[in-house]
Parts: C-alpha cells; structure tokens; sequence
C-alpha cells in the first residue's frame, strides 16, 4: 500500500511540475508539439493517397522471376505488393491490318471486315501453337488461365465471353470465335454495337475489351480515314513458360512480320489494383463512422466552462487524430507496413484511444479555484486527475497487450497501432492539449479579470448582471454560432476549394500516366544528354523511376503516328507501291502503352466477370507482339458479304471524329447540366449559411408599415410582450436633453423645464422650473411652437418666435438693434459660417469695443448665436450634423436676449436662455445653458447650488466625470471645470474632498474654471465623450482631439475624417470610435493616436456609434444600423431602421442590442442579428418615433418620444430569451 | 417474458452469422408473424398494466431500442454477407433483400425487449447503474460492438478455438469497459446461452443450415456476439431510461 501512496504521490508531483511547465511557456510547447506531429507524420508521404490508380511497376523480361512471397533483401526498389505470383500474365497480340494498296472499287466496309476476317485464321494459329523441348510439350491449353462460369447475372454475355476453357479474348467473340458465323454476318458493325451498353458508362465496354485497345483507335468505322483496324487477341495465362511465349512471338512474327515495328519487348509491366469499395462494405463503414462522429459529438458536449468551447473541442480531436497519424507515421517509420485498410480500423482505433482524459483534464483544471493563478490551476488540475489518467493508460495498455497475444496477425497489428498510438496521444495531452486548455483559461482569466475591474471602477452601486460576456455566450445555441462562423469566414468552402485543388493536383502528379511521367519525359527530352537528335515519338526510353519503358507522350491527345521515310522505307517494301490514298501501317509508341488507357477498368471487370478479384493483387502485363497485316484489295473483295455493298459510302466524307465528337457534345451537355445544378445547389446552400448578406450595404429589410409587427428575415416574428412600460409624463415640450446616473434620470425640454425621475419607480421627484416661461410676454411664442416637428423645422416659426419673444421684451426691443451693431469681431476662422457682417458696427462711439465681453456685461454671444439660427437651415450647416438630427432643435430655444445676468452664483439664474446640455452625477444636476452659463442643480432638492458665468458662448455639449466638469462651447473653446466641496465646518475641501459623487445638502458646492483652451478646435465642436481619464472633442473641423482629464492637457490631435465629426464613442477600454458626416467611421488607438481602421457605411452623416468588445454599431442618417466586426473591420450586417429612429440605439449588454421604432422598442442579439422582441411603448406614442434611447445601468432603458419618457425594463427581455 | 425474448433473439442470431441458408422460408414467416403477434399482445398486456406516463415513456424507449435494432442487424448483416460476394453491388443488394426478411425486425425486437428488460432488472434488484452513465459512453460501446462484428466478419483465424477465444476475450473486455455490473453480465449470459440453445434448435429442426459447425456441433463465437449485444443494448436501454427518468425530474 505504501509503494502504491509514494507512486501516486511521485506521479502527482511530476504532473504539478509539468503542469507549470506548459502553463508557463505555452507557444514554445505548441511548436514543439507540432514540429514533432509533422516530424512523426513525415513518412506518411510514402504512403498512396486514396483515390489513386493502380500502381504500375516493371521489370525486365529476361531475368524475371515469380517473385517469392516472402521479401527478400533488397526491397527498395520493389513495392511490396510485388510478392507472389501474380493473379495472371497478360499476353496480348496486337493486329494491324489495313487494305493495301486502297482501290477507289472498295466499298467503305473492306477496310475493317478482311482484316477483323484474319483474326480467325490467327487465333488458330496460337491455339495449334505448340512447343517442344527436352521437358515435353507444350500448348497452349496447358499455360492459360483456366476460367470457368461467368456470374450469374451476365447471361447476356454468355455467347461471346470464353467459359469453361482458356481465358482468350479477341474480336472474334463477336462471332463465337467461328469463321462460319461471322461470313454469314451482314452487319459488323450492328454485331458489334448491339453488346454495347445503353447511355453513359464509364467503366469499360465489352468492346474495348474485345477489341484491347480504344474505341477510337480501333478504326473499326464506316468513316475511317486511316483504313487501318487495329485489335488485340488476349490471352491471360496462369504461369509464365518463357520458351513457350518466345517460340510464339518468333512464330508469329515470322508469319506477318512487321518490320517496322520500334517496340520493346524487354519489359513486363506488373499492375496492382486498389481494394475497390463496393457498396456492401461502404454501408458498415458509413455507419462505424456516423457512430464515432456521436462518439466525438457527445464527448466533446461535455467541455464546459471555457472562453472557447469549439477551440477545445478542435484540440482534442486534433489531439486524437494526431496521435494515430503519428501511430502510423512511427510504425511505417520502423518498416512496419500497415496492410489492414485504414479507413477500416480507423474509427475503432479512434474509439479505443478515446477522448476520455482530454475531458478528465478540462474538467479538472475548470473546477480548481477561480483566484489562482492560471499555472497554478493547471498544475493543479493535472495533478489532481493524475492519478486516474496514469490508471487509466495503464489499464488501456494491458488490454491491448493482451490483444496483442491472441496471435492473430491481424489483431497483432491492430494492436501494435493501437499501441503506439496511445503512447503518442499520451504525449500530445500532456503537451500540447494541456498547453491549448492553459492558453483557453489564462484568456477566460483575462476576461474575468477585466470584468472585474470593470465593476470595481463604475461609481454605481449597481451591478449589471448582464455584463458578463462569458455566461450570455454559454447559452446562446452553438448551432448556430458554428453557422455563423462558417458563413462569416467562409471556411468550409475555402479548406474545401484548397483541398480538392491540392488533392487533384497530387493525384494529377502522381498519376502514372500524368503529369510527372510528361514532365519527365520533356526533361529528359530537352535535356543536351538525351536523345535529343531523335524525334520526339521515337524518344525510347525515357528516364523513369523504375525503369518504366511506357511512352513519353501518352498524355498527349492521341497524336497520330506520322510518318518518317526512313522508318517505314523497309516496310513498305512489300507493298510495293504506295499511293498517297493508301493505308499506311505505322508503329508509334502510343501502341505499347496501348494498355494503358485501359488498364484502369479493363482487367478487374474482365476478371470480375469470371467471380476472380483483382483488389490488393496484381497482374503482369507481358510485352506485345506485334502482327502487321497486309491484304489485297482481291481478298477484301473475296471475303465481302454480298449486303456490303449496299452501304453506299457517305456523299460527303465526315470528319472521323464524328462520333467522338457527338459524345463530347453529350458530354459537354450532361456536365453543363450537372454545372448549372451544383451552382444551384451551392447557391442554395450558400443562402442556407449565409442568411446575413454581409458586406452589401443595406438589407432589403422593407420598411416595416405602422402596426406591423416587425420580423426578421426568415418571417419569424417574435411575440408582441406584455409588460406595459412605465411612462413618465410631465413635461409639456418635447424633451431636449438626458440624463441619468443609473438612480435617477434627469430631463430637459424644450420648454426649460428639469424634471427628475426615479429611475427605478418613475416618480417624478423634482422638478426645477423654468421661471422665464412664466412670463406671459413670451409664452404666445412657446406655444406658437407647440406644434412643431423636429423633422421639419420651419425657419419662419423660429424667426417669429424669436422676434415676438424679443420685441415683447419692450426695453430689449430697442437696445437690440444697437447691440447688435456692438458684436466684436469674432476671429475670422471659420469658412462656413453665417455672415456676421450686419452684426458690425462701427459706430464705437457708444461702447468701449470689447474684444473680450466684460466681465458683467453684455452677452455678445447671443447675437451670434442668433446668427446661427438664422442661418441654420441652409445646406451649408455649420455645426449640426444635418437638418433631421436632433441637434438643430437645440439652440432654437436660445433665441431670447438675455437679461442682465446675477454675477453671485446661488441667486435667480437667467431664465430666458435654454439648456442645451445637461449631465448628471451622483445627485448633482449639472446643465448648461445657452447663455454660456453652467449650473449645478440639486436632483433631489431642487435647488441651485452653483453657477458659473466664465465663458459666454453657449454650451454645446457637457461631460461630467468624478469631481470635473468639461464643457465644449459653441466658438470651439473647451473649458475644464472642478467642482469643489466645502464643509459647512470649513474645513478646506480642496484636497480631502473625496471623490465620491454624492454631494451632501449642507456642503457648499464651488465650480471653479480651472482651464479653458480658447481654440481647441477651430470649429464649434459637437461632441464631447469623457471616459478613462480622457476628453475627447469631435468637432466641425474635422478632427477629433484627445484631451486627458486631469491636466487639460491635449494629447492627439486624430485626422482622417474628412468631414465634421458627429459622433464619439469612447469607454473605460480606451476603444476610441469617431463617425463623421462624411459617413466613414473611424477606430483609433488612444494609447498612440494611430488610426485603427476606418470604414465607410453610410450615406449621410453618422449618428451614433457604439461600441463591444467584439464589434461596432453605428447607426446613419440613412436609418441603417450597421453592426461592423471591430477587428477586421467587416460589415457583419445591417438592420433596416424607421424614418427618423436611426440614431436611437443603445447596447444593453454584450449581445443584445436595443434600437427605437415607432412607438416601440426591439431588442436585437448582436451575434446574429435576430430580432428577439418589441415592445410597444403605449397606445398614443404609436405615431411617434423614439428619438433618444438611454440606457440604465440597471438595465432599464428610457426613450424620448415627443414629450413623454417611457422606462422599460430588459430583465423581463431576457427572461423571455432564456 | 424471458421466453419470448429468447425466441426473438434466436430468430436473430442468424443475422450475426456466416453463410446461413434459408431452407423454409414460408414456415419461418408465419412463425414470426405469430411470435410478433404474442410480444404485441403481451406488451400490451404489461403496458396496460402500467403507469400512463410511464406508458408512453416505455414505448417511446421501445420504439427507440426496435429501431436501433434492425439498423444494426441490416448492417451487420451485410457485414457479414460480403465477405462472400463481390463486387457486384445488385448481387449483394439481392442477396440481402432475399434472405430472411423476417430478421430485422425480429432483431428489433430483441433489443426492445432486452433494453427494456435492463433498467427494470436494475431497478428490482436495487442497484441503479452508476458506471460511465453518458452518452459518449454508450457510443463508445456500440463502436466496439460494431468492431467485434466486424473482427469476426472480416479476419482470418488459424482455427475456430482461436476465433472463439478472441471473440470471447473481447465481449468481456466490452463488458468490463462498460458495464461492469453483475445483473448485466447476469443478464448477458443469460441471453447468450439461450439464444444460442435455440439457435441450435432451429438449426435441428432445419431452419437454418450450417455450412460448418465447427467446435462440439455450435458455432462457437456466436455466445460471445449475443454477450455482447445483449451488453451493448442493455447500456443503450439503461441511458434511455435514465435520459427519460431525467427530463421529467429537470422540468
């Protein structure tokens, strides 16, 4: 027991260490890993790929010998197939014949029935054929193969097909090898056809088997233009007698000699044929593999708890796959030579390896404790199930040991694979899965940790429950993430399209009759060594690997045999004269490879008819002899049958590749058929993967029409919810500003008025009042103004407003014109701007000029302010982003002169000037003001606590941040503010004051200017984003600059825009997103001011821009919501919004995205775009759109529709998506 | 009950066999109707009886196994059957679809009744079955299921004792891997040595024909193929009823 304790405990130690060992240098394991799979895969070269044809090798005729079973010495050249004797010796005879001299008397059927006549004469001749020697005689009866019944379902075939006797084909068999039958033949050519199958095959036919040698190059045709029939006699022999086969050949040749003949005869060709599938053994197979693809699918389902669930999964069936490569790289690496077929035992090998401890491993490590360190939790989860493992491989071990001793070869085998492939898959989990899971939780950590600290910086006491990435993503179906993926990255059909082409060009390569014999051929050719002064269809010999004496031109298109003088000059002696009309016999190098056009189908299905197998066993193909034929034209008349002469020969002589060219047409038309039908296919599947037409601008949403229900793509329309939102009713105009902490929200209208709500309940708590609308004088104007839409604002309603509101004013009725001579001068920097000349006046009589306004002066920037209304709605806007955004409506309220602002700050403020922008922090209102003032309000109470008149142009934009205020005015200036707390006690707030942002009732609140950059930008600037220490400003001008927060201190200014900015995101991640008016959208790093990337999606300007971790949302003044991937840059793909609700959207959490309607609210999964829900905001809000939409920390969300807020609720979402 | 499930599976060893030879194909196809009539019956009979839920549970779980079994019987049975035919696919389509019709679904049932028979066995005699209970598993089993089969299908032996031995060998190994529970190899032994007694019957009785009855008249491998299907069936009966006990208990 204590041997068994200090085992375990040594073997746990050792898995702690290596488990900090992997954890700790992860990438140099994984190359090593890797390096070592590719080292160990290395022999697997050598072996065959599937598909490929039967493999040829040769050796000399003379000193050959049967091979022994057993391998001898020297291996190396031979493939091991090559053992034994082989399944039988093809000798064939090759014939040609030809009608010479041609007579123009002849009818077109003389060129092929004298010469198909002679084969009778010469099969009687190699039959009788005899050979004596001291040892006896012998015939050929005695050599051949013996072959008895055909199979049962070739009846059709029983005439013509030898049975019971030597296996002997010829053209004869046409005839039953009679001369009788075949003279009593009218029709060659029907007896000949009628044996062919009907439609398409590929295999071969029983006329290429009869014939030996191509359709096309038989010449058996009415249209032959060669005249010359070209045919093999076959004859398979079951044991090779070289004397018997030499005294033939010598027979033969001495009776048709063929002088001219260049073909070898020094080498035999032994052809080994693949296992061929039939469907019989591809039922089982399919099924062993459908059940370890479950095997696979269920296991894998149990990795839990990680970043990444189909990395992992893909590393522990690589891991697995590896191994057994490595298995049988290793073993054939020591000669071990794998001979069961491996797609067999593959799936069993699989199984009996196992997934079992990859999982073990990641469930072990998940569970350690979350706080570890990341190598901590490795070494620890490893060691904790190292003990099982070790069992485990153990046990696994010993019974394929066992296996090993059954002394079956074949389990002996299996056994051995098995072996070393659980040794190999041992080491790769140790190393490389061990070392991919500790990569997976060290990013899983990274994410945690990042959440963590998220939630430790934001101020609100709220936590989101949402926030967590990770969980959401758990349970969205994997399905359709994998889909997604696939579709996105278009994966499948890229390692698909790599793969086929890798794998044709292998084979093409490989091929014997394919590209590398050519290639070889032409080296050799070209090559100041070889045979170069010979032309090339004589080049003999070329250097093959293994001496392979095939021709190097069999790839070439069946090039005809053209005729050299010298060649031919002895053998037409004969002949006698030639006429140019004549047939002219020739032996080119495309004879001797005859075979091997056919060799692929031709002898397993002649075998097969004959129930005898060629798959896993080799033929030897013996070198031909050649047998010219040369017949008279008085013969070819002699032998015709007397209906021969009726085929009147054609008017018009074809083309002899007429026929071919008829099946190249079907061809042509079947693949272009079968073409169309895979591009519909593909297309099909294509839509099927790819719902999301990513990457086209703009989806053929269709404009959803009020009251429909709103649906995605596929139709499907999720349910209308039932929760009633909360609606916050109050103002009497239309909301101008929002504002909220997470507790309470605040709201501006147009009206003036500040009503805070609870955020929770939606009670109205305060409501700060806008004084000056009290005042009768101006009240005809406001509601003048009552029925205005944002949409279209008309410039007369603005201008009348303003003037009766002005000239009510009395006193100010006659001060105006003056003042307005009084305008300083504005600096000259802006192009597009309104003309401000009528506001100079040079009259300085009655005025000191100002070129800064005094202190408690007048307000000169309200004149120009009012300038800019003025010239608001002409297409050259200057500081709105366009006529439709909501921005416009903003200054149009500041159109009332200012009263003689209160210089003391907690006295009546000035009513009359509107709140442009407003922020909220902790319970500190901070609002400002179109007269240029800032305002600090108490939520709850309602009062004023601050005011400061620093800056006199109007408050474009405000970021509360901590204890700092930045405020953007209209002239381009940024001023930073600091609020300071005073104790009643006075004690000096300045450096105890905590940065908390709840402001006490009793504390006395200081806003202090403590900088102001004049000319931060050179243009009104329009947005203003503070986040993590940073200020960013976007601005007219085109750029964006980064401000830090602290010191004021300008860090980048970021171009690349080439229009105004309209929109910043930035947030605690430093993500840094700018959009402009020239619709590009921008990412920048904030760390070094570079531009990230940048990517045009809208017409028009951007108006919002959000941003995930793992993608940007920017929504245009085309109603388009584009969701981009934030790291490529791609559009992922867009949703169609309402008129006017574009720029309404905000992201609740990772994946869920939520953008305003008409009268409604949807909720949208970010990953794939699917709609979830809608909810309706209420009956009367249904005309209306929402043109604002916030987002609580409490994820609950408020919208802005005209004059009413509605708070909704997204638990009661997600509830419904769970 | 166990006698009728015993007449099932002796009309399916066939199916796991080499080279049988249907003599009386007519006989054996009424018998079969009559025996499918009985098991009907009789499973009517214990449904009934039993709870409705559960009912429906049973049959769904029965319909599973009966489907499974004729898969594997068809396929195992043209494992079997090619080794002896070639290339030719009609002749090897023929020979399946002319042989005994009656088998697979005879296989069917088989694995109905001895997946069903399984998690009941466990449930009475009071030890659930805790060992390796997951899908993964069960796929793993019926692989090596497969495997065997197919070792025995397609491996030349030296000798009978020695394919027996091996085939032997490997149905224990199949059942400590996965099983591992005494009811179990109870159970599959049971199966097999009946099964194989009243395979041995119909042979007498000239049903089937051996082309060789090697080792003391019996085919000897053919126990250890019914130990380890009636192993294998009886772990994918028990994940059904677990996967079915669990669903309603997660709602």
């Amino acid at each position: 027991m204590t041997v068994r304790e200090r085992l375990r405990q040594n073997i746990s130690a050792a898995f702690y260490r290596h488990g900090l060992l992997c954890a700790s240098y992860p990438v140099p394991i994984v190359l090593f890993t890797s390096a070592s799979i590719l080292t160990c895969c290395y022999p697997l070269l050598k072996l065959p790929l599937p598909g490929t044809g039967p493999v040829v090798f040769t050796t000399g005729v003379r000193d050959y010998t049967i091979p022994y079973h057993e391998p001898q010495g020297e291996i190396g050249e031979r493939p091991e197939w090559y053992r034994g004797p082989p399944v039988a010796y093809i000798q064939q005879v090759l014939v040609k014949a030809a009608v010479s001299p041609w007579d123009n008397t002849l009818v077109p059927v003389d060129v092929f029935r004298s010469p198909i006549g002679r084969v009778f004469s010469l099969l009687e001749e190699i039959r009788n054929h005899v050979y004596t020697d001291s040892s006896g005689v012998r015939s050929l009866e005695s050599l051949c193969l013996q072959v008895t019944d055909l199979l049962p379902g070739l009846r059709r075939m029983q005439t013509i097909l030898p049975e019971h006797g030597c296996l002997l084909v010829s053209p004869g068999n046409y005839w039953q090898n009679q001369r009788d039958l075949f003279d009593l033949d009218s029709d060659l050519l029907k007896t000949i056809h009628q044996h062919e199958p009907k439609g398409f095959h590929i295999s071969t036919s029983l006329r290429d088997l009869l014939f030996g040698v191509m359709k096309e190059h038989t010449g058996v045709s009415l249209y032959s233009k060669k005249r010359v029939v070209t045919y093999t006699i076959t004859i398979a022999l079951s044991s090779y007698d070289p004397r018997f086969l030499g005294s033939l050949r010598a027979r033969l040749k001495q009776l048709h000699p063929s002088l001219n003949c260049t073909l070898r005869d020094d080498h035999m060709v032994h052809v080994h044929f693949k296992e061929e599938i039939g469907i019989a053994e591809l039922i089982p197979l399919v099924t062993t593999y459908i059940i370890l693809f479950a095997y696979i699918y269920f296991s894998t389902r149990k990795i839990d708890m990680v970043k990444s669930k189909w990395g992992l999964a893909l590393a522990a069936v690589v891991t697995v796959l590896s191994s057994l490569l490595m298995s049988v790289g290793l073993c054939t690496l020591f000669g071990l030579t794998p001979t069961l077929n491996g797609g067999e035992i593959f799936p069993y090998l699989v199984v009996v390896i196992g997934l079992e401890n990859v999982l073990v491993l990641t469930k072990s490590v998940v569970s350690t404790p979350v706080d570890l360190e990341v190598k901590l939790r490795i070494a620890q989860g490893l060691s904790n199930e190292s003990w099982s493992i070790m069992k485990n491989v153990a046990t696994e071990l010993g019974i394929i040991l066992i296996g090993y001793f059954t002394l079956v070869p074949a389990i002996q085998e299996f056994c051995l694979f098995a072996v070393v492939g659980l040794v190999s898959d041992f080491f790769l989990q140790m190393f490389f899965f061990t070392t991919v899971l500790s990569i997976d939780i060290r990013r899983m950590e990274r994410l945690w940790f990042l959440l963590a600290d998220l939630n430790r910086r934001l101020p609100s006491p709220h936590t989101i429950t949402l926030q967590a990435p990770a969980f959401r993503n758990l349970r969205l179906p994997k399905r359709l993430r994998v889909v997604y993926f696939l579709a996105r990255t278009r994966l499948a059909q890229r390692i698909i399209m790599v793969g086929t082409v890798i794998w044709i060009g292998i084979l093409v390569y490989t091929d014997p009759a394919g590209l590398r014999t050519y290639l070889a051929a032409q080296v050799s050719e070209q090559s100041p060594l070889g045979e170069s002064g010979l032309p090339p269809h004589l080049g003999v010999a070329p250097v093959f690997p293994g001496g392979d004496p095939t021709s190097t031109l069999s790839v070439l298109p069946a090039p005809e045999p053209t005729i050299i003088p010298e060649n031919h000059s002895n053998g037409h002696d004969s002949l006698g004269h030639i006429t140019p009309v004549s047939p002219q016999i020739s032996w080119g190098p495309e004879d001797e490879d005859g075979w091997k056009h056919l060799y692929l189908r031709q002898w397993p299905s002649l075998f097969s008819y004959y129930n005898i197998t060629l798959a896993k066993r080799y033929i030897s193909i013996l070198p031909v002899i050649p047998v010219t034929l040369h017949l008279s034209p008085q013969e070819a008349i002699e032998t015709r049958h007397p209906q021969d002469t009726r085929h009147q020969p054609p008017p018009i002589p074809r083309t002899p590749d007429q026929q071919n060219d008829l099946t190249l047409y079907k061809v042509a038309a079947l693949g272009l058929a079968a073409g169309v039908l895979l591009v519909l296919l593909l297309f099909c599947l294509y839509r099927v993967l790819c719902p999301r037409n990513y990457g086209q601008n703009g989806v053929p949403h269709g404009r959803r029409r009020r009251g429909d229900l709103p649906c995605d793509e596929y139709g499907y329309s999720p349910p209308v919810s039932e929760i009633s939102p909360l609606l916050l009713r109050g103002h009497s105009m239309d909301i101008e500003c929002l504002a909220s902490d997470g507790m309470l929200l605040a709201s501006c209208c147009l009206a003036g008025q500040i009503r805070v709500w609870d955020a929770q309940t939606g009670d109205c708590l305060t409501i700060i009042p806008n004084n000056g609308l009290r005042r009768s004088s101006s009240s005809g104007g406001w509601e003048h103004r009552d029925g205005w839409d944002p949409m279209t604002m008309p410039e007369p309603d603005t201008l009348s407003g303003a003037d009766t509101g002005a000239c009510l004013e009395g006193a100010e009725c006659d001060g105006y014109p003056l003042r307005r001579r009084l305008t300083p001068s504005r600096p000259a920097l802006f192009v597009d701007q309104p003309d401000l000349t009528p506001l100079i006046d040079t009259n300085f009589s009655e005025l000191p000029p100002s070129q800064k306004p005094p202190k408690n002066g007048f307000d000169f920037g309200e004149l120009v302010d009012r300038a800019y209304q003025e010239h608001e709605p002409s297409p050259s806007l200057a500081f709105t982003p366009s006529p439709t955004a909501p921005q416009p409506r903003r200054p149009s309220v500041g159109d009332q002169p200012v009263m003689s602002p209160d210089p003391c700050s907690p006295g009546p403020t000035d009513w009359d000037s509107s709140v442009w922008a407003m922020e909220l922090r902790g319970n500190l209102i901070a609002a400002g003001r179109s007269s240029g003032k800032l305002e600090l309000w108490d939520a709850v109470e309602g009062s004023l606590r601050c005011c400061n008149e620093d800056g006199v142009s109007g408050i474009t934009a405000l970021a509360f941040h901590n204890n700092r205020i930045v405020a953007a005015r209209l002239n381009g200036s940024l001023d930073f503010f600091t609020v300071e707390t005073n104790k009643p006690l006075g004690a000096p707030g300045r450096g105890s004051m905590p940065p908390s942002p709840c402001y006490r009732s009793e504390d006395v609140i200081n806003c202090q200017l403590t900088r102001s950059v004049q000319c931060a930008h050179q243009k009104p600037i329009t947005v203003l984003r503070a986040a993590a220490g940073r200020v960013v400003t976007g601005s007219q001008d085109h750029t964006v600059r980064v401000y830090r927060l602290e010191d004021s201190c300008c860090l980048f200014t970021l171009q690349g825009h080439s229009g105004g900015i309209t929109s910043i995101y930035i947030d605690q991640t430093m993500v840094l997103a700018s959009g402009g008016q020239d619709g590009a959208i921008c990412l920048w790093d904030v760390l070094t001011g570079s531009r990230v990337s940048h990517v045009y999606g809208h017409r028009g300007d951007v108006t919002s821009l959000v941003c995930t971790t793992s993608c940007v949302i920017s929504s245009g003044l085309d109603d388009l919501i584009c969701i981009w991937d934030r790291s490529t840059g791609i559009k992922l793909y867009s949703i169609q919004q309402e008129v006017g609700c574009g720029a309404s959207l905000g992201v609740i959490s990772e994946s869920l995205l939520v953008t305003g309607g008409q009268g409604c609210v949807s909720f949208w999964d970010l990953n794939f775009g699917d709609l979830l829900q809608t909810v309706y905001l209420g009956q009367n809000s249904e005309g209306q759109g929402v043109r604002q939409l916030l987002v609580l920390e409490n994820a609950a969300i408020v919208c802005d529709f005209g004059s009413e807020l509605s708070l909704v609720y997204v638990p009661s979402v997600l509830e419904k998506l769970d | 009950m166990p006698r009728l499930e015993e007449h099932c599976w002796s009309c399916s060893c066939p199916t796991r066999m080499k080279a049988e030879e249907l003599s009386s194909a007519s006989w054996v196809a009424s018998k079969a109707e009559e025996m499918m009539s009985i098991v009907t019956s009789v499973a009517g009979h214990a449904c009934g009886s039993l709870h409705r839920i559960q009912t429906a549970n049973l049959i769904r779980r029965g319909l599973v196994l009966f489907t499974i079994g004729v898969f594997l019987a068809l396929v195992l049975n043209l494992l079997q059957i090619q080794r002896n035919v070639t290339l030719f696919p009609e002749e090897v389509m023929a020979t399946l679809f002319s042989s005994a019709w009656w088998i697979p679904p005879c296989c069917g049932t088989a694995a109905a009744v001895i997946g069903l028979l399984y998690p009941c066995l466990d449930s009475h005699l009071g030890e659930p079955h805790k060992f390796k209970r997951e899908w993964a598993s069960v796929m793993r089993c019926i692989a090596v299921f497969v495997g065997i089969n197919h070792a025995s299908a397609k491996l030349d032996f030296a000798n009978n004792v020695q394919l027996s031995l091996t085939l032997a060998a490997l149905s224990l190994g199949l059942w400590w891997t996965f099983d591992r529970s005494r009811s179990g190899f109870g159970l599959g032994l049971t199966t097999a040595l009946l099964a194989t007694l009243i395979t041995q019957l119909l042979v007498y009785n000239g049903v089937y024909q051996y082309t060789s009855p090697d080792f003391l008249y019996v085919r000897s491998w053919l126990p250890c193929i019914f130990f380890s299907g009636g192993v294998t069936v009886g772990n994918i009966g028990r994940q059904l009823a677990m996967g079915c006990a669990e669903k309603p208990h997660n709602d």
